[in-house]
């Protein structure tokens, strides 16, 4: 089960004609995929489009009720691929995942589907993990778009807007006989707003039915003569079909006055980038009307030539609003205009930067700086002449301390990582190999630990040139999640037909816990539609790796050390693999806390765990802390003049998950750590022994107390 | 509370007076979610079309994270919002831990013509303050004080304290100061109802609201979040002792002033770690320090204060007798909300290794011991492992009340040896440097900080304490010698490995 419950608002995805949606943008395209008759619908999680997954999971009994497929795809390319039902059946088919990486994995499936072309409409939503917040390689998804032929679309940031590009895209692609991407900036996807839905549509031809009626057809195959054919048909058909549709659908759009020295093109996704702009500058109101042309590109792949030199016409200087790089749209309107042997100045990067997010200030100083040039006199005094004293704001950038991600309190990944470190310790630095999940985070202080990764999956195959070994072996490490995607076929098959003397490991958390806690192969829940509780090792035996270690505790810090010790400097030959299994706290918390809270309720006895330090036995070194970086362990200052340094503290949001105990023991670092474990609905005889051991404890401390100077301890 | 009504708006945009723009910094897990949620439906209820933008993905995982919420006035049509805040842009800015705040002003969302920057005091520790040997903790006076010159108006208090008394969260308490700082234009009541219509945790969010609205509106004595602890100075016993003790305490009372405070907290100190006579030793032993020192007596405080730290070292004995002290029980009940119908256990991690056991024998055997390896790894194997002790059973108790009542055997201990030729080797050393260098001898005393921790953690800084001591050494003649021995110690605290001292040391063997 997911992170985030969309079971409420799934109740949303049933309103009909006129009623009004409210919520957020991965639930409107949601919707507007039932408004268009969609057959099947499919992905892989990764943000901004993990939540759209997981509604899509969450509404799957409706999906079911209305004839429509739903598949939880092992991958980005499993995804991809699921789209060929559209190549020969009529039905709409729509996958999500996120780009670039994504589209990294599914290129090979989306470049087949491409020049196979598709009868029924196929959607590609692809959440642009760009600019703050993104957790990725920054690049574009753009240019698969533009080299396997496939439509993009990039709408206003608006819920009406996205949602008519869902449906717009569905015919665009049958139109045309192409796959369409919808792609989606990350606020967009979590953008909330309203527009009036439609009813939602059974599909025309449901995937069972295609099933009872097979087709095929030798001339879709990606094969020669056939492929030949499939690149002249895109270029000659359907190409300028798509064009004309474009054209005709008015897809891309233009606000503004007609006539005016200069204009404004602008992808549809930084539209209300721009607009804000020009209502600072006073040249909008707030509802974007405005007195500059603006030429919105919904649709940034394909360009539209006539179009835009419609646009062009009569205008002196066009601004062109493209973020991030290489500037693929300002190079092909360059190109329209010079074939046109048109006079109009083109302005874009160099004004705009050329690598990073248009943030509000990148925007606002970019279209001022255009405004400058093309057209000065419409820009307001108070920016042609700026003459205020701003105060000289305090530079906090030496004082405010950066706060990258972390592991959760409580995380079963954090005593790996500390037995890492500690063997570390022991047996010096060693070659590691990191993949995509939680466990990066590892490679940040406190742990350092990995310094690359070459994305989901192929952490163990990132160390395939060590494979033959050496007086110290490579490490690698990878999530479950990554393992189940691409690691067991590309990593783990890697290691054993090669013979790798590598050591790699597992975590397993029991989901897909960066992504907000999907079920893969080896989660232990059951899932009514998924098939779950296949354990890992099983896998790896099946592909003849026997030096296999499954640890089930991960917080027992001493066997993981000892573990990874054992696998490091082992004589067996052969790749060694550690799996170690605990809950993702997070998920854990989330199931458990109701459970424990009403077993109090209901006078069933519970332990409640939680770790505490004595203050007067920590001497403030940290050491604990470098080891942990828990968000629980904390420190305080204390108000002693004996005392330099702030001692260790936990705070109450601790989960007593026993990493603290278990490393103050392995590393041997020191005692003032305590669990105390507060029982609630005590046995009779636990209180009455209880009782008896405190009477004792009680006349012995009495007793000594009264034979010493008690000093008033700390109230 | 600041406000700065004589400054004037850079550009005033009549077309966008009906914007309100409201950004939130929040650190993953504290709820920013939620409060986005409220504010929208807050909106939305009462007649303003709303529209709310996050950054999901890994910056959830306890990074900061910011959520963006712009409303205007539902009339005329849809208004086009931003989906970003936009550096000089902000009306209202909610930050949900002070450091955040300090992030909201250096991204340019805090600026003094429009920004009402409302922020909780309290301090939730980056891992790069945490891990520092030493003090890192980042100075949470500087961003108040940065915060009263970039915003137009500041509410600050410890919302996350007054969340949690409530046993609510913090996006409740600060929905309160945002009602209060009525730069929102609807009633107290209106965001009430958007509590009462979220559906969870409806009670004690809407009375976290109430003790938030409170704060922000009233003000707080304090705004800095205290983390420290007041230490009670009452002391008790029986009467003999207590006469002794005062008599001890008449003793500190003539000392100038600026020694007798610390002092006497030494003097506390030391008592409480042996005996009485301890007590005196230590008094004697900083007389011998006073009769060399003069006014401001910079020497005798910091001699105060590590003589203290040095004579009550942290052995076993000490570690056991604080862990079977009652007042401990009852400290720990309360921290872990333990009542009367409940049990506790607490449960004790020890690892003791050859060393920690021969440091108790006898100072002569306990040398001799330490020197024989083979007998050293005989013991190992008897002993060095982790053992964990329930110091509410009867077994668990009695051992370590055993050992916390060993303080007569202490003074006979290989520890106690070790530890005192320590101490008088490093006051010797400091009292050398005297005559021809005060502030030297001061800090050397005061490198004395560098010793602390348990096993490695202590031989540890047993080297650094040696590598800083010897470096001074080198230096001892040179006119800037203090400074440079303030900078060995406080280099030898910025890092684990002594990186950082390795760069100092070698800066030093340059000069030569």
């Amino acid at each position: 089960m997911a992170e985030r419950s969309f079971k409420a608002q799934v109740e949303d995805l049933k309103l009909g004609a006129g009623q009004t949606f409210t919520g957020e943008g991965i639930l409107a395209i949601t919707k507007a995929l039932l408004e268009s008759g969609v057959g099947y619908v499919g992905g892989y999680q990764g943000a901004p489009i993990s939540h759209l997954m997981d509604v899509l999971a969450d509404a799957e009994d409706l999906l079911t009720d209305l004839g429509v497929r739903y598949e939880a795809n092992a991958n980005e390319a499993a995804a991809a691929a699921m789209l060929a039902a559209s190549v020969h059946y009529p039905i709409r088919g729509a996958v999500t995942f996120k780009g670039p990486v994504g589209v990294n994995v599914a290129s090979d499936a989306l470049a087949n589907l491409s020049s196979s072309g598709v009868t029924g409409g196929a959607l590609v939503i692809v959440g642009e993990d760009y600019g703050e917040g993104s957790s990725i390689m920054q690049e574009r998804t753009h240019p698969f778009a533009m080299k396997a032929q496939m439509w993009l679309l990039d709408p206003r940031p608006n819920l009406p807007s996205i949602v008519k590009a869902v449906s717009d895209g569905f015919d665009l692609s049958e139109a045309s006989n192409t796959p369409v991407m919808l792609m989606v900036r990350i606020r967009s996807c979590h953008v909330t707003g309203s527009f009036t839905a439609r009813d939602n549509q059974r599909p025309k031809l449901t995937v069972r039915d295609a099933l009872s009626n097979p087709r095929s057809d030798f001339n879709r195959v990606v094969l020669p003569p056939m492929s030949f054919a499939h690149e002249q048909d895109k270029v000659k058909n359907r190409w300028p079909a798509a064009e004309a549709f474009i054209r005709e659908r008015g897809l891309n759009e233009h606000f503004g006055p007609n006539d005016a020295p200069l204009g404004i093109v602008v992808q549809g996704g930084m539209y209300n980038g721009l607009i804000r702009a020009l209502q600072r500058l006073g040249l909008a109101d707030i509802y974007g009307a405005t007195e500059v042309p603006i030429y919105v590109l919904n649709v940034t792949y394909p360009l539209i030539s006539a179009e835009f030199l419609e646009f062009c016409e009569g205008k002196d200087h066009v601004l062109i609003v493209e973020e991030g790089q290489p500037e693929f749209i300002e190079t092909q309107l360059g190109s329209f205009l010079y074939r046109a042997e048109s006079r109009t100045k083109l302005h874009g990067k160099g004004l705009f930067p050329m690598a990073g997010e248009y943030t509000g200030a990148v925007m606002l100083t970019a279209v001022e700086g255009f405004l400058k040039q093309a057209a000065p006199h419409m820009l307001p005094a108070a920016v042609r002449a700026p003459n205020v004293d701003r105060p000289a704001i305090p530079d906090l950038t030496k004082t405010v301390p950066i706060r990258p991600p972390g592991f959760c309190t409580g995380c079963p990944e954090r005593p790996i990582f500390a037995a890492m470190k500690l063997v570390e310790k022991e047996l010096g630095k060693h070659q590691i190999a990191a993949d995509i999940g939680c466990h990066l985070f590892a490679s940040l202080p406190p742990f350092e630990i990995g310094g690359a990764t070459m994305g989901y999956g192929l952490g163990p195959a990132a160390n395939g040139a060590f494979d033959g070994g050496g007086e110290k072996r490579p490490v690698a490490i990878i999530g479950d999640g990554g393992f189940w995607h691409n690691g067991l076929s590309s990593s783990f098959t890697n290691m054993a037909f090669n013979k790798s003397d590598g050591v790699a490991i597992i975590v397993d958390n029991y989901y897909s816990a960066a992504t907000g806690g999907q079920d893969i192969m080896s989660s232990r829940a059951d899932n009514a539609t998924k098939a779950t509780k296949n354990p890992i090792s099983k896998a790896l035996n099946g592909i003849g790796i026997t030096w296999v270690r499954q640890i089930d505790r991960t917080y027992d810090v001493a066997k993981m050390r000892d573990t990874i010790r054992e696998a490091l400097t082992t004589p067996t030959k052969g790749p060694k693999v550690i799996v170690a299994s605990s809950e993702c706290m997070l998920n854990k918390q989330r199931r458990e806390k109701p459970l424990t809270q009403a077993a109090i309720k209901e006078g069933r006895r519970v332990e409640a765990p939680r770790f505490g330090i004595d203050e007067s036995i920590c001497t403030g070194d940290h050491a604990c802390i470098r080891l942990s970086g828990c968000p629980s362990l904390s420190l305080k200052r204390l108000d002693d003049p004996l005392r330099d340094d702030p001692v260790a503290s936990i705070d109450q949001s601790c989960v007593g998950c026993g990493n603290c105990g278990e490393v103050a023991d392995a590393a041997i670092l020191c005692p003032s750590f305590y669990r105390a474990d507060v029982i609630h609905n005590p046995t009779r005889w636990e209180r009455t022994l209880a009782r008896f051991r405190t009477r004792i404890i009680s006349w012995l401390q009495t007793r000594r107390d009264g034979r010493r100077l008690a000093f008033g301890a700390a109230e | 509370m600041t406000l700065h009504p004589t400054f004037d708006p850079v550009l005033q945009d009549p077309q966008l007076d009906g914007i309100i723009k409201l950004a939130i910094l929040a650190v993953g897990g504290q709820g920013g979610g939620v409060l986005t949620g409220w504010i929208e439906d807050l909106a939305r209820a009462n007649g303003y079309a709303a529209q709310a933008t996050s950054v999901a993905g890994v910056a959830q995982r306890t990074g900061a994270t910011v959520y963006y919420v712009e409303m205007a006035p539902a009339a005329k049509g849809s208004p086009v919002f931003s989906l970003m805040p936009a550096a000089g842009d902000v009306d209202i800015m909610i930050t949900a831990e002070l450091m955040e705040a300090g992030r909201a002003i250096i991204r340019g969302f805090v600026t003094p013509d429009r920004t009402t920057l409302i922020t909780s005091t309290h301090r939730s520790l980056a891992v790069s303050e945490k891990t520092v040997p030493g003090d890192g903790i980042a100075n949470g006076a500087e961003v108040l004080a940065a915060a009263d010159i970039a915003a137009r108006r500041v509410i600050a208090a410890d919302f996350d304290a007054l969340a949690i008394a409530q046993g609510s969260v913090i996006s409740a308490s600060l929905f309160g100061a945002l009602a209060a700082s009525e730069t929102l234009p609807f009633p107290r009541e209106a965001f009430q109802t958007a509590i009462a219509k979220g559906g969870k945790g409806v009670e004690p969010s809407l009375n976290a609201f109430a003790a938030g609205f409170q704060a922000a509106r009233d003000g707080v004595q304090n705004p800095v979040a205290s983390t420290t602890l007041p230490r009670g100075e009452e002391v008790t016993g029986p009467a003999k002792l207590l006469f002794e003790w005062s008599t001890l305490v008449a003793r500190t009372n003539r000392l100038p002033e600026p020694v007798a405070d610390v002092a006497r907290a030494g003097l506390r100190k030391v008592v409480d770690f042996q005996t009485l006579a301890y007590g005196r030793a230590y008094l004697d032993r900083l007389d011998q320090i006073l009769t060399q020192d003069r006014a401001p007596f910079d020497l005798s405080r910091a001699a105060a204060k590590h003589i203290a730290n040095a004579m009550a070292y942290d052995d076993i004995i000490r570690v056991a007798d604080e862990k079977t002290r009652a007042a401990r029980m009852t400290r720990i009940a309360g921290e872990m909300g333990a009542k009367d119908q409940h049990l506790l256990h607490v449960t004790e991690f020890f690892h003791p290794r050859a060393e920690e056991i021969v440091s108790l024998l006898p100072a002569r055997m306990g040398a001799r011991w330490a020197a024989n390896p083979r007998r050293m790894a005989l013991i190992d194997r008897l002993f060095n492992k982790g053992r964990r002790l329930r110091t509410d059973s009867l077994r668990g108790f009695l051992s370590l009340h055993v050992l916390g009542g060993m303080k007569g055997w202490r003074l006979k201990s290989l520890r106690h040896a070790t530890e005192i030729a320590h101490l008088e080797a490093w006051l010797a050393t400091a009292l050398t440097y005297l005559p021809q260098n005060y502030d030297l001898a001061v800090e050397v005393i005061r490198c004395r900080r560098l010793i602390k921790g348990y096993s490695d953690t202590h031989a540890r800084g047993r080297s650094k304490f040696d590598r800083v001591l010897a470096a001074i050494a080198e230096i001892k003649d040179r006119e800037d010698a203090a400074d440079w021995a303030r900078r060995l110690r406080e280099s030898a605290l910025k890092d684990e490995e002594g990186k950082a001292l390795d760069g100092a040391i070698a800066t030093i063997r340059s000069f030569a």
